[in-house]
Order: structure tokens, then sequence, then C-alpha cells
């Protein structure tokens, strides 16, 4: 019996790497640390009723950044591994099956559970509030597509210290990512974590295409709305029809892995180039969907530091729309060596030339919005001028990779993982750092720290030069992704230069954190709701601001509703005619959405084993609380009172309404 | 937010902020179908690719059987036209009838189901199974997840029923009747391809 149990734990635990083991102590103490703080406080009944069960859009972008800036640590952990064990010729830091793991987890992790969730945070903080709503369309449904994300991650993670992590690539292409050359669980993990969290991102691009249609305020037309909101609903509409791709293609690997079907594998007339073509077209639209709203984050703060209108709205707003339709057809380009010949390879490269051109038209109105305006440099508008040349070039070597016979000498060399980098980081990850320094205010109530926070900047941004730069130059001298060891000493110089930027990143994050430590306990509270003196509607409430959002819904004329409404006052004009406050009709927390979020939990665990006995009772559990919301989702709201309002109000504003 | 009884006052039409829920869910439901055309468009894009992918087992000009499959098509779009009576029985406020034509619609769909099952056990028989070939895998997928959705609705259905029969006929158990209703019509919009792609072309 002992011996069996043992035999389980060393097949069930992954064993056998120091590091590992150091996790395992690490995981196991933050766990009981937690749990005995949250004793020690009687803070249980706080954690489950304020935030586990809000519907509150502001807090559920609060609890999607926390899991965000987390999971930014582990897959920077995993990078710095990676550079760690590239930094000298025939190292042995890592073996070469655990570097495999790490690369894999580094992708999903940054796109899927970093990228993604920092994006949803944004997203539900900004969106109801610059467009004056009261919460998104659907509530409920909102706080259950956070705890889909969340079950999905915290499987996906489970996976390094259970079962063992996934091996075959962030996109995991069969005939390796197949049960014949694959037979562990650790792709089980990949599926299912990606499902249940990817279920999550569709339901939350429904919710916010519905938001943006129905809920603006009154008088704000389609081509009166704030910039970000725009790229959200350029990024939601491309999220509907790109997920479900994902969705099936996931599924379908599962089919195969899980019953032997035959749709990716060597064998039975499968073809795997099938699922290349597949992942990919929900794969290039992906990357368009996380930069999308970091080009928003770049259209407000450039026209807030600037103090100027957006230069261009109408070309921005076309700009958007022809890159979330365009991004469509250019999934081939990740495969021009697939051999489809020349007409289907020029067709792709034509397409992914095209779709530069919007980009740089919304790079030019960026610059034109700041000329001849006042600048001044807080950090989310350093994080922005930044962004500038970094994407010019990532976008130019993007067009070099598009050419397709050119590709051939490029593919999957290390000047592509160059590219990427500097896309997704110096656009993505810049802009949603721009964001999140621009609207912390509004969601906490002060300003991060400024000093810090510019130690923070320039190590990231050194950091992501002396990082990726080398990596163009080692990937035109042949050095191919994926390798864990390199030979050639030729590529000693670029390889230990570009470990060394990984680790002023790393450095950069840091001072992140102590930025954020520092000023939750050192900080100016913002009085003002306006303290970038910026010009969208979130600006005219109170920071952080009250539940309802708005004590009443103004009424918009404009582009730039609350900077015009800052000159009317200024010039002694009549300014908004609010009326009274009304009772106002909000949503009741649930704890369906965390209930479910387990049951998902649990059935995904249940179908990484292949337990059926854990994942029927898990998807069961899921369809009773679908029943369950179905019942009861009539009595789910309640109304604010008027004096309750008033009061808020009162306290918020230091007496004046 | 019509049947708040603690507000007598009607809410709706108030300019400042109040939007009308069951128009907002109607047209999240409408989305929602779209991303389900994504899903369906995407497995049949991957059954076309495989189609010729038999691996020189059964074909599907040899097992399908098209006489079961007139049947069960026929069960479906009479379902489909039940459906609709059902939803102009409930703006006549008729609950009784309603309730009669859903559970028509849902005995419809059951028997759909039943001769779907039929049918796979039977070509499980003749030796087709998932594991058969990359046609049969992408066969038993895009069929499967059609029953899968027509499993679905009924659940979905029997939980409507009830939720009327307990609370009547209100702005908010209508807004589930033209929902489900949507989403009935458009399981019977798939079917036509389905019957075109995968039963009269491999037949043909």
């Amino acid at each position: 019996m002992l011996e069996k149990i043992k035999e389980f734990a060393s097949e069930f635990f992954v064993t056998g790497d120091p590091l590992i083991y150091g996790a395992d102590a690490s995981i196991v103490l933050a766990t009981l640390g937690i749990v005995f703080v949250l004793t020690y406080f009687k803070k249980w009944g706080w954690l489950w009723k304020d935030w586990l069960t809000t519907v509150d859009h502001k807090k559920i972008g609060i609890m999607y950044i926390l899991a965000a800036i987390v999971m930014l640590f582990r897959g920077g952990v995993d990078a710095v591994m990676m550079r760690t064990q590239l930094a000298f010729p025939d190292l042995n830091f890592l073996e070469a099956d655990h570097y495999n793991q790490i690369f894999t987890t580094h992708g999903v992790v940054m796109i899927f559970f970093m990228a993604m969730p920092l994006m949803f945070g944004l997203f539900n903080i900004v969106v109801p509030l610059q467009i004056g709503a009261r919460d998104v369309a659907f509530p409920f449904l909102n706080s259950l597509s956070f705890w889909l994300f969340f079950a999905g991650a915290m499987l996906f993670n489970l996976s390094f210290v259970i079962g063992g992590s996934p091996d075959a690539g962030w996109l995991a292409y069969p005939p390796l990512s197949g049960s014949q050359f694959n037979p562990g669980v650790g792709q089980n993990f990949y599926i299912w974590g990606i499902q249940i969290s990817g279920i999550g991102s569709l339901a939350s691009g429904i919710n916010f295409i519905v938001t943006i249609l129905k809920m603006r305020a009154p008088g704000m037309t389609m081509m009166k709305m704030p910039m970000f909101t725009w790229s959200v609903f350029a990024a939601s509409t491309t999220i509907i029809f790109a997920f479900p791709i994902l969705t099936i293609t996931l599924l379908l690997l599962f089919m195969d892995r899980f019953f032997g079907a035959h749709f990716f594998t060597l064998d039975g007339g499968g073809n795997p180039m099938m699922y290349i073509n597949l992942i990919w077209m929900w794969g290039h639209p992906e990357v368009y969907i996380v930069v999308l709203p970091a080009f928003g984050v770049f259209s407000e703060t450039v026209a807030t530091f600037a103090r100027k209108r957006l230069f261009g709205y109408a070309s921005m707003v076309f700009a958007m729309v022809i890159i979330s339709i365009i991004s469509f057809f250019t999934w081939a380009h990740h495969f021009f060596t697939m051999g489809s010949g020349a007409n289907v390879n020029s067709f792709f490269a034509v397409s992914t030339m095209i779709i530069a051109i919007p980009t740089g038209v919304k790079i030019f109105n960026w610059l034109f919005t700041m000329y001849k305006g006042r600048i001044s440099f807080p950090t989310p508008m350093m994080w922005t001028i930044a962004f500038i040349p970094a994407f010019v070039v990532g976008g130019m070597t993007g067009v070099m990779l598009s050419v397709a016979p050119a590709d051939f000498q490029f593919h999957n060399s290390y000047f592509l993982i160059a590219h990427f980098h500097q896309v997704l980081i110096g656009g993505t990850v810049f802009g949603y750092f721009a964001g999140l320094y621009y609207w912390w205010p509004k969601m906490f109530g002060f300003k991060l720290n400024e000093y810090l926070g510019k130690w923070a900047f320039w190590c990231w941004n050194i950091g992501f030069y002396v990082c990726f730069m080398p990596q163009y130059l080692v990937g035109l001298d042949g050095m191919t992704r994926r390798i864990s060891v390199f030979k050639d000493p030729d590529w000693q110089g670029l390889n230990i230069a570009s470990t060394i930027g990984a680790y002023i990143m790393g450095i950069a994050f840091l001072f992140q954190v102590a930025q954020i430590v520092y000023s939750i306990f050192r900080h100016e509270k913002d009085t003002t709701g306006d303290i970038w003196d910026a010009r969208t509607l979130e600006w005219s409430i109170p920071s952080p601001a009250p539940e309802y959002n708005f004590a009443v819904i103004p009424q918009v004329h404009s582009r730039d509703e609350w900077w015009e409404e800052k000159e009317r006052r200024a010039r002694g004009e009549k300014p908004w005619d609010l009326g009274p406050i009304e009772p106002i009709h909000m949503p009741k927390n649930s704890a369906i959405g965390p209930i479910m979020g387990a049951f998902w939990f649990v059935a995904g665990f249940g179908l990484v084993f292949h337990w059926l006995w854990m994942a029927i009772p898990g998807l069961l559990g899921v369809f009773i609380c679908m029943y369950a919301r179905s019942f009861s989702a009539h009595k789910a709201e309640y109304y604010i009172p008027v004096d309750e309002i008033e009061r808020t109000e009162a306290k918020l504003r230091g007496g004046a309404v | 937010m019509a049947q708040s009884p603690a507000h007598g006052t009607d809410h709706h039409h108030h300019a400042a902020g109040h939007h009308d829920p069951q128009d907002i869910k109607l047209l999240g439901f409408w989305i929602f179908l779209v991303t389900d055309v994504i899903l369906f468009a995407t497995l049949f894009a991957t059954f076309i690719v495989l189609r010729g992918g038999t691996d020189g087992g059964p074909t599907g000009a040899e097992l399908l059987e098209i006489n079961g499959i007139i049947i069960s098509t026929f069960l479906l779009l009479t379902s489909s036209f039940t459906s609709g009576v059902a939803v102009l029985a409930m703006h006549q406020h008729k609950i009784k009838q309603m309730i009669i034509w859903l559970v028509i619609t849902g005995l419809l769909g059951a028997g759909f189901l039943y001769l779907e099952i039929n049918e796979f056990l039977h070509l499980i028989h003749e030796g087709a199974t998932l594991q058969t070939s990359a046609f049969w895998s992408a066969f038993f997928t895009l069929v499967g997840t059609h029953g899968v959705h027509v499993t679905v609705g009924i659940g979905w259905m029997i939980s409507i029923i009830i939720q009327i029969v307990r609370r009547g006929l209100t702005d908010d158990t209508k807004g589930k009747v033209t929902v489900f209703s949507l989403y009935w019509h458009f399981l019977d919009a798939v079917w036509i391809f389905l019957l075109s792609i995968v039963y009269l072309m491999e037949v043909m």
C-alpha cells in the first residue's frame, strides 16, 4: 500500500529538481502565510463579500491586474532562467527537457495569463467610466469571465509542481504535442488551462461589445467615444471572431489526445499542418487583440499630456477597424516555409505589408498630437514616448519578415524572437504600463511614486534594448530559437549582452514592485478626481469612483466632454445640467462566479489526469451553477436610495456635489 | 427592471443611464450566436480539409444512410417551426399554449437526438469510430457538436418552462423564451449546412 502511494506520488508530483523543491516550499509557505494573515486579521468575510463575489467592474479589474502582475513575475522568472542558461556556450544550468518546459510556459504565461488579464483589467476599470455607464452590460458574466480566467491560470500553473509542465512550445504544434510524442499530462494542462480561460475571454469580448454599443451616456455617439473605448471595441470584435477558432482547435487536439482521434496525427489520415493553420487563424488576430488596447491607451495619454485634442480622430478609428479586419488575413506568414506555393505566400506577404500602413497612420497621428503641444513628462507619457521608437523598429523588422523569400532565412531564428518581443514588449507591455500608471489614481485615489517609476522606466528601456538588439544580430548569424545550448563561440558576446539586458529588465520589475509597495504607504491622496487634468468622463468623478460610478449621468456633447466642461466652467458659462439624483439600479454580488470557476478547475484537473470520476462531477457542478444562476438572476438586483448617494457624494467631494 | 415591485415607477425611458435590460440581453445573445457560427465554421473547415483522409478505411459514401437523415431533418425543421409557434403564443399571452408548443419542440428535439445516437451506434457497429480515420474523427466531432448543442438546448428549455410555471410571463421570462427560440432556429440553420455538406455531398 505504502509503496503504491509512493509510486503514485512520484509521478503525480514533479520530483528530482532542486529548483522545483524550492518552488514547492515557497508555494506552501506563501499559502500558509496568506491563510494565517487572513485568519489573524479576521479578513475572510471581507475577502469573500467585498472581492471574490463582487460584480463591480472596478474591483474585477483590480483583481485581473493583481493576477497579471503575479503572472508577469512568473513569466519573468522563466525568461531570466532561459537567459541564464544561454549566457555562455555549453552551460548546464537547465537540462534540455527543463529548458523546453520553461520556454513553453514563458510564452503561455506571458500571453494568456499576463497580457490578456492586464488587458481585461484595463477594459474593466476604464470602459464603463469613460462612456458614463454604471457597470458593464452583464456584470455577473464579467465576474464569471474573471473566475474562468483564474481557474485556467491556476490549472496551468499547477503543472510545474504537479504532473509536469507542457514542453511543446507556446502554441503546442502537433505531432510533438500529440499523445504519440508527448504521453505525459503536461499538454493536457496546456489544453485545459487555456480552454477554460479562453471561454472567459470570449465572454468578456461579448460583454464589452454590448457595453459599448448599448450603455453609452446620452449624446455620446460612436464617433464621440474616447479612443481607448474605440480600441476596446475593435479588440473585442476581434476576440469574438478569433477565440471560437481557438476553442475548437484545442478541442480537436484534446480529441486526438483523449479519444485517439486522427485530426492532427501523422497516421490515420490526419494533418498536423491543419492545426498550425487553425491556431494561427486565432493566433495572429490575438497579437492585434493585445496591441489595439495599447494603441488606445497611447491615444489617451498623448492627448492628456500634450494638452491637445487627439490628432486625426476619424483616421485613428478607421485605422483600428482596418487593422482588426486585416489581422484575419495574415495568419500564413507564420509558416511561409510550409510550402503552400508562391500564390498563397504572396497573398499573405502582401496582406502583412498592408497592415503596417494603418499602424503607421496611427504613429503619425500620435506625433502630430504632440506637435506644438505643451508636453509634460510624467511616467505614463514617458512610456508613451518610449513606445514609438520601439514599435517603429519592431514594425520595420516585421515588414522584413513578411517578405516571403527572405523569411525562409529568418524563420525560427532569433531575428524573429527579437521582432516579436520588440512589438509585444515595446507595444503591448509599454502600453499597458502607461495605462496602469495613468489610471492608477482613478483606481486607488493616489499616484504611484514618480521617482521609483522613473528608475523602473529607464531600467526597462535600457534592459529591453540590451536584451533584444543583440538577438537580431545573433539571429542573422544563424542562431535558432528553442535551442537549450549553443556551442558557437562567435555567438558568445551577443548572448551575454542579451542576458545582461534580461537581468536589467528583472531589476526594473523589482523597481515597479517597490514603487507600488512604497506608494501604498507613502502617497498624497488625490482629492480632485482629475489628477492629470485630463479630458474624458472618467476624470469627472471622484477617485476612486463610488460603486455606482456616476451619481447622475452627464449629457455628452463633444469628444473630450470633460475637457470642454472644464473650459465652459473656466469661462463662467453654464456647466452640465446634471438633473436630480435618482435611486440607482445596481447588480447584487454573486457567489456563483467563484463557485463555477472552482467547478471548472475540478473538471479541468480531472480531464488533465483522465480521471472521469473527478471530471464528470466537476462538469455537473458547472451545469448546476448555470441552472442556479438562471433561476436566481431576476432577484440579483437592488436600488441604492437617494440619501445614501447624497451622503457618499458629499463625503467624496468634500461637501460640494 | 420593469418588474421591480419596490419601485412602481417606470424607469424605462428615463434618459439618464437607464437601458432596457431585455434589449441588452438580446444583443448579447446575437453576438454569442456570431461566436457559435465561427465555432461551427471552424469545424466545417476541418471536415472539408480532412474529408479525403479515410486512410483506406470505410468512406462516408459507404456507410452513411440518407433515409434516416431525412427523417431527423424533418423532425428538427418541424421543431424549429413549433418553437416559432410557441413565441407567437407567448406574444398573445397564451401561457398554456406556449408551454405545449415548447414541450412539442423539446420532444421533436429528443426524437432527433434519438435518431442521431442510433446512427452513431450503427456506424460504430459497422467499424467507423473516432479512431478509425481523420474523416470519421471530423465527422463525429462536427455532427456530435451539433448534437451536444441540441442536448443543451433541451435542458435549457426545461429550465425556462419551470421558471415560467413558477413566475409566469414577465419581461424577464419572455426574454428567455425569445433567446431560446433564436438559439433553436440557429441550430436548425446549422443542420441545413450539415445535411448538405456532410451527408448529401458525401453520398452523392
